[in-house]
């Protein structure tokens, strides 16, 4: 099985310098594209190749890049999307601390593709090593000549820097990680105009996230072909997927594209913990709809996971137990998204504290049958396109979805007025 | 008054972008990291030296969770509440510490030792639960660890 | 115009609107927040919510926000769609989760945006039974109340305050359903448009706060529409009185003038009506009489042979005119100094001779590049600093415009435009306020000001003179200034008497002049001393340096003027002497005041009719907004009594407003159109007046039960076509004679949108008041001023004056309002820090010049040219064009 994002990955998760990382291969990508390939037909490759985003909306890679303007004077920005801090995802961070020469050879060549030449790394706080690792590597690049002013000789210039953000799940989203960046509240911005046109200091800018970066060297080393193969499905390459949760061996790892939610819990994740049965699971974080028993052997690629009703979105997945409380996972969730709401459109900064008010109340015994419906409502009425940006449509996703697999779990509640599984746990107060 | 250090580092981040008050998340980084919290003082301060107002500064400074407008601690324990660790009892963790320090969410102990907050995902959801102190990562704990864990802390 | 189908009904709209500005001006009743008219749209609030359909075929559709969607050619959508509607009711049962049950204390109650559009969804029932989030308000000065538990987050205070008017005190903080708009800590909110939080806040949490110190719900005041007195741009406002007293003063939308907004000196300025000290009753040698005895000894004092009439250019046309009428026209001197005089007809002259356009706020609002010489905006016409606040960001908007992002998506704007400004050069003593958005600042003695716009010009055109002498620094400035303008579509230049002397301004005339040349489609605004200094330079009469010269006189009849204001102390003493009775109409309890032997108290703005004429030229009519039970009324009313008994002219047939208007058209030719700014006093709308008061008027028959219990027949207006009560004709009246704005279900300001021809366009029946000066070319064509002036030269042992102007302090009457009273600075001398040697900041020195002396701190600004003292103007008088001044030590 062919691993091109982690196959060069030490035994003790030490960052590969860049000599190691040159020795595995590592900057011929970048040498190959910056011989006579024009970025036109980089962006061509990585089109023809089917990658499509991993930082969660899956859109093709290569066709985002063909938005950007490329006869304009003045300065493009390329950035990379780092601030993973959707729950259950810790997928990024693994590229991050382990092949950080990677990314930044990826970047260079979306730099390249898009002819950027200014590029940030947008990582989340919490990622110490990571940031220690990136930091060197971003200096051993410009040593080695890999960035800076006429890179490799080739004349194309680009400058690297890191940016570790200050703590806030909306930073991931692109164009409030592009405000953040410019020193402001990361409250998003309208799209259209797409920050292709008008983004960071109002200038055409890509958001790509780390693990689609991480996709391109090998793409340019062995091109769309051998890409597309890599995986089982209709949706290209590999995918870091992860499994959370009371299962045995939980855990991270590079799979082809389209393996199914089955033998990831039972085969990689080593099945559920003794005692425990599966009851449901987020196939990619917190903002994607459950899947249940039935969709067990659904494919893991956007194409499959959509067709059940959810979302492939980071590819993380966290399990549900039956000795888990539904109600308290979906009230952790919202809570969850209820703190970390911009507060800039109506829908979201005061549905979503409602939402999480309802579902405190349910788990604690004190719930009336009317908010089910009130739930109900907001799931409608936080849809997308309602709200201003994609994180509420997202926050409603694993609660429509617990409504409808698990709406006898919530009536329990209700009726029985008590948690039925308030042995298993200490329903704390909201903090 | 900002110390010359201070100064430099905000200056290094300056130069990378096209106008001033872009780095100011950058400036209040550096002062916190110096200073642990970024009083009021602090904030005019910077403020000042940016070219912005208050008002402007703490407009940003009060949006991110990680910028501690209020006294802080020597230490910083984040306990990660989501989901992952949500399910794998975190709860408990939180309730030790709770006891051990004798300090809620949002609380600094006595000694000005630490101070607890909760924290989105620390991304380490597969060695849930999960804690940082300061730098420092702690995955897979269980309540017994604690004690032994805050004792590395001055 | 592109079709648009709502419900299926096509309907024909504009291109390049929102659907909710479309939807708007079709009459739909689509409720709305964050959006507004004047600062576009940015989708955070999502109440305007409707459904978009692909095709005639689409049935399905989806939920788009209108205010967030361009208007395009065959457009489906719906305003009625169930599912549109249900989430627009639940936007309210959202923002209701967090908003206080308060509106029975709340000022905003009544007129409040937020309970319009709660109706207007239909969202009646709480289905949120938890704690409501509060928070700590804050104390954010004289103007502004402070009620955050109200708010609703829809970002339009921050918006207004900061990216519209420049403020930089006043914020968004934290986040999530805690976010919270205020000041980092309490204290006055420092920008000069802070008021209109009270409007652009759709809720109660910016209310109006000296409204709040007499409060009053806003149905219950009888309002009449009105201009500001407070300086010479002429801003419509809404005046409002209950109990004999004006508790507010609102905006009154004027598509070519203010627009949606106003100054704090013009909203707050108001209290000067309701001052302790204001003069109510007539005084002979200051003991009180009745109106009788007053008359009677005022007839007498005007029967003498020399009598000698005074105007003013902060009373209107008709009063001045009536006094004229009365003295005789040998005899009316305008109450201004030479200087002043001289400015104001220097002023007239360019306007009449301008080869182009004079440009209105509305269009300064539109130029991409403007050239502000001599004139501290912010301080002397503070809504003409927020029109060009707005225009800077004219010229880099185009790239916006490349990009295809319309003018209304204003954050998308402002995210491409980022800091860039367009060119606005500005050349004073001082910086100024708008130097955050100049491209280029000059700062230097009033003479090198001047300079550098005559440079300017030669620049633009070599026939323009030449300045001798000039630095290369200072010429490469012209050059790029020069380049800056003749590269605009619509330049601007911006002058204004405020510094007293001509050079600037004829340095001014000569840039648009070489502009014109160019063929360039330029503009001038030349802002005025006060709100009529225009009108009277247009009704001829001397200065006061000439009644000075006149001799000897036996009644001299001041009209709301105080002439120590204009002259020196020594000087107008002076001429006191000479004058055997001091007659003064004023309602401020002025110095002059103090001197006379009869006083007459004059009906201020909100007592009077009259009509003003503001700097562009434009005739604008303020109605009387309440009768008055005292002997306080019309400067101009008083004066045609007692002409008419005196057998002064043909005062006798004066019977009323109209006929003193068109006494005055007949004998003033420039003032020929002033008759035609309002409907004539007989004009009905089906058969009826236009009610002052709103028909939810209430307490009209108790009101006055303490005095008596019969109700009494309500007061008849002879001066205009309006009624003082709530009777009268419902619908809309015509443009000039709004006095309030109301639409069924639209009780708060925003309904100003019902009355626009298009939103944000022309009122409906086109903008009231009427330009005077229109007549390009017939007053003889313009030329170029040669008198430039020598470089400035600082001497030894005296400093030139320098007038700064305040916003608060500087205008006579808004320093008598109890509010802005609280912002007036100390007066105090600037100096360089170089001509101030052995001086320390704050030290107090003895100041003289012309005769007047006093002790004022110094303040000390490195920045400020050398050998030139800044004396606040307004808080201490300075005659002259060019006056010198000595600062001496105090002696102790
Ligand atoms: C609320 C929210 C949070 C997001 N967080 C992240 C994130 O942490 N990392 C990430 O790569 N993308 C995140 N995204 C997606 C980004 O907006 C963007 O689509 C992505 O970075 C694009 O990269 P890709 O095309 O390579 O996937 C988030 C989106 C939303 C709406
Ligand atoms: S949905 Fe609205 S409040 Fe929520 S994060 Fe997006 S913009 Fe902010
Ligand atoms: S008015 Fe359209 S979203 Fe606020």
């Amino acid at each position: 099985m062919e691993k091109p994002l982690t196959e060069h990955i030490r035994k003790d998760r030490e960052p590969l310098t860049l000599k190691e990382y040159e020795q595995a291969g590592g900057y011929q990508a970048l040498r190959k594209i910056l011989k006579g390939t024009t970025p036109k037909e980089v962006q061509t490759l990585v089109t023809d190749s089917g990658l499509r985003g991993r930082g969660g909306a899956g859109f093709s890679t290569g066709l985002k890049w063909s938005f950007v303007p490329m006869n304009v004077i003045g300065t493009k920005y390329l950035i990379s999307n780092a601030d993973e801090m959707e729950p259950g995802t810790f997928k990024d961070r693994i590229l991050l601390e382990c092949t950080p020469h990677q990314m930044i050879e990826g970047m260079i060549i979306a730099s390249f593709a898009i002819q950027a030449t200014e590029s940030f790394v947008f990582l989340r706080w919490a990622y110490k090593t990571a940031a220690r690792a990136i930091t060197r590597a971003i200096q051993e690049a410009y040593d080695a000549g890999y960035l800076g002013k006429d890179i490799l000789g080739s004349g194309f210039h680009l400058d690297m820097h890191l940016h570790t953000g200050v703590g806030r799940y909306m930073c991931g989203e692109e164009t409030a990680l592009l405000n953040s960046l410019e020193g402001k509240r990361a409250t998003p911005r309208a799209k259209p105009p797409f920050p292709q046109i008008s983004g960071l200091f109002g200038k055409p800018t890509i958001v790509n996230n780390v693990e689609t970066l991480c996709c391109l060297p090998p793409i340019v080393n062995h091109g769309a072909e051998w890409f597309k193969k890599l995986s089982r499905t209709g949706d290209a390459g590999t995918k870091l997927y992860g499994v959370s949760g009371k299962v045995k061996t939980p855990g991270a790892w590079e799979l082809p594209m389209g393996v199914t939610l089955r033998e990831l819990i039972e085969e990689y994740g080593g099945g559920m913990q003794e005692g425990l049965k599966f009851r449901g699971a987020l196939p990619g974080g917190a903002s994607t709809d459950f899947l249940v028993e039935e969709h067990l052997d659904v494919k893991m690629d956007y194409t499959s996971v959509a067709a059940a009703g959810s979302r492939l979105g980071t590819g993380t997945v966290v399990v549900l137990d039956d000795k888990t409380c539904p109600v308290g996972f979906v009230k952790n969730l919202e809570h969850f998204f209820a703190q970390e709401s911009c507060g800039f459109c109506t829908p979201c900064r005061e549905g979503i504290p409602w939402v999480e008010k309802i579902l405190g109340s349910i788990d604690k015994g004190e719930g009336r049958m009317e908010d089910m419906n009130l739930l109900e409502m907001h799931v409608r009425a936080l849809g997308p396109g309602n709200t201003f940006c994609a994180f509420a449509p997202g926050a409603m996703e694993p609660l429509q979805s617990a409504l409808k697999y698990f709406r006898e779990d919530f009536e329990r509640h209700i009726n029985e007025k008590h948690c039925p599984w308030h042995t298993q746990h200490v329903s704390t107060s909201t903090h | 008054m900002l110390t010359t250090e201070e100064k430099n580092e905000i200056e290094k981040a300056v130069s990378l972008v096209p106008y001033r008050k872009a780095a100011c998340v950058e400036a209040l980084k550096v002062v916190q990291e110096k200073r642990r919290w970024i009083s009021d003082e602090s904030l005019k301060e910077v403020a000042d030296y940016m070219k912005m107002t208050a008002e402007e500064l703490d407009s940003v400074a009060t949006f991110y969770n990680l910028i501690f407008r209020k006294p802080v601690g020597r230490h910083i324990i984040l306990v990660c509440d989501s989901i992952s660790c949500w399910v794998m009892g975190y709860e408990k963790i939180k309730e030790q510490l709770t006891q051990e320090l004798g300090i809620e969410y949002g609380g600094t102990t006595a000694d000005g030792k630490f101070t607890m907050l909760p924290n989105p995902c620390l991304g380490t959801c597969d060695c849930a639960p999960a804690l940082m102190i300061d730098g420092d990562l702690y995955r897979n704990i269980t309540v017994q660890q604690l004690p032994e864990i805050l004792r590395n802390y001055e | 115009m592109p079709i648009l189908y709502i419900d299926n009904t096509p309907y024909e709209v504009s291109q390049g609107k929102n659907l909710l500005e479309a939807c708007l001006t079709l009459g739909f009743d689509l409720p709305y927040f964050c959006w507004h008219p004047a600062m576009g749209s940015v989708g955070a609030c999502r109440q305007c919510a409707v459904k978009i359909f692909k095709d005639e075929n689409d049935t399905k559709g989806k939920l788009i926000m209108s205010c967030m969607e361009p208007v395009t050619a065959n457009q489906r959508i719906s305003v009625a769609d169930p599912e549109a509607r249900d989430f627009r009711e639940q936007v309210i049962g959202w923002l209701m989760t967090n908003h206080p049950h308060d509106c029975a204390v709340c000022d905003e109650g009544g007129s409040c945006h937020l309970q319009d559009m709660t109706v207007m969804t239909g969202h009646a029932y709480r289905k949120f039974n938890y704690k409501k989030r509060t928070y700590k308000n804050q104390d954010l000065g004289p103007f502004i109340n402070h009620e955050m538990n109200r708010c609703i987050q829809c970002y339009r205070c921050v918006r207004f305050y900061k990216d519209y008017a420049g403020g930089r005190d006043l914020d968004a903080f934290a986040s999530r359903n805690q976010v919270y708009f205020g000041r980092h800590e309490d204290g006055v909110l420092e920008n000069e448009f802070s008021g209109n939080l009270s409007e652009v806040c759709p809720t109660g949490v910016f209310t109006d706060k000296t409204l709040k110190d007499h409060y009053t719900r806003k149905w219950d005041l009888t309002m009449a529409p009105s201009i500001c007195h407070h300086c010479s741009l002429g801003c419509n406002t809404i005046a409002g009185e209950r109990y004999g007293s004006v508790r507010m003063i609102g905006n009154r939308y004027h598509g070519d003038i203010n627009g949606y907004f106003l100054c704090d000196r013009g909203r707050f300025g108001y209290e000067f009506l309701n001052a302790k000290d204001r003069i109510r009753n007539p005084m002979i040698q200051g003991q009180v009489v009745d109106g009788e005895k007053m008359r009677a000894a005022v007839v007498d004092a005007v029967r003498q042979p020399r009598v000698v009439g005074i105007g003013s250019p902060r009373a209107s046309l008709q009063s001045n005119y009536a006094l004229k009428e009365l003295v005789g026209k040998d005899n009316f001197y305008h109450g201004v100094s030479e200087g002043e005089h001289a400015l104001a007809h220097l002023a007239l002259e360019i306007l009449q001779k301008n080869p182009q356009r004079i440009v209105s706020m509305k269009s300064v609002e539109s130029a991409d590049a403007i050239f502000i010489l001599g004139d501290d905006l912010t301080n002397t016409a503070p809504m003409m600093a927020l029109a060009v606040r707005q225009a800077v960001r004219n010229k880099p908007k185009e790239a916006a415009d490349q990009a295809k992002i319309p003018g209304w998506h204003d954050a998308a704007v402002r995210e491409l435009v980022q800091e860039e400004k367009g060119p606005l050069f500005i050349a004073d003593v001082l910086p100024t306020k708008l130097a955050d958005v100049a491209t280029g600042v000059f700062t230097g003695s009033p003479d090198d000001v001047a300079r550098l716009g005559y440079a300017v010009a030669h620049v633009l055109d070599p026939e323009a003179p030449p300045v001798q002498g000039l630095s290369a620094e200072d010429s490469s400035l012209a050059q790029q200034i020069a380049t800056a303008l003749a590269g605009a579509k619509k330049p601007v230049i911006i002058t204004g008497t405020s510094s007293g002397q001509a050079h600037a301004i004829h340095a001014s005339s000569n840039v648009l002049l070489a502009l014109h040349k160019k063929n360039k489609d330029a503009g001038i605004v030349i802002t005025q001393a006060e709100c009529n200094s225009l009108g009277l330079a247009m009704m001829g009469g001397k200065s006061l340096k000439d009644a000075f010269n006149a001799g000897s006189v036996d009644t001299l009849v001041v009209l709301e003027n105080d002439l120590y204001r204009h002259d020196s102390t020594a000087a107008v003493d002076a001429f006191m002497k000479q004058c055997n009775q001091v007659v003064v109409l004023d309602h401020a309890n002025t110095t002059t005041v103090q001197k006379a032997h009869l006083v007459i108290p004059a009906g201020a703005f909100a007592e009077s009719d009259g009509i003003l004429v503001n700097n562009e030229g434009r005739a604008q009519r303020f109605f009387q907004v309440y009768e008055t039970k005292s002997d306080i009324q019309e400067s101009w009313r008083w004066l045609a009594v007692v002409g008419a008994e005196a057998g002064k002219g043909r005062m006798a047939e004066w019977k009323n407003f109209e006929s003193v208007t068109h006494a005055m058209v007949s004998s003033e030719p420039l003032l020929h159109g002033a008759a035609m700014v309002t409907p004539s006093s007989d004009y009905r709308v089906e058969g009826q007046r236009i009610p002052r008061a709103p028909h939810r008027y209430s307490g009209r028959t108790a009101m006055t039960a303490d005095i008596a219990v019969s109700e009494p027949k309500p007061p008849e207006d002879p001066d205009s076509s309006m009624s003082y009560t709530m009777e009268g004709f419902r619908g809309q009246p015509p443009s000039s004679m709004i006095p309030f704005y109301w639409s069924p279900g639209w009780n708060s300001v925003q309904s100003v949108n019902k009355y626009q021809e298009e939103v944000g366009a022309a009122l409906r029946g086109g903008d009231p008041g009427l330009k005077l000066i229109v007549a390009l070319g017939q007053h003889g064509a313009p030329h170029y001023f040669k008198d430039i002036p020598e470089k400035f030269k600082p001497e030894a042992g005296r400093l030139r004056i320098a007038r700064l102007h305040h916003i608060f302090g500087s205008e006579e009457l808004s320093a008598r309002s109890a509010s802005v009273a609280q912002r007036i600075q100390m007066p105090y001398v600037m100096v360089n820090t170089a001509d101030a040697v052995g001086l320390t900041e704050g030290q107090l020195v003895s100041v003289s010049w012309n005769g007047s002396e006093a002790r004022l701190p110094v303040r000390l600004n490195p920045s400020f040219p050398k050998g030139v003292m800044g004396l606040p103007a307004g808080m201490t008088s300075v005659a002259g064009e060019e006056a010198w001044g000595i600062i001496s030590n105090v002696k102790e």
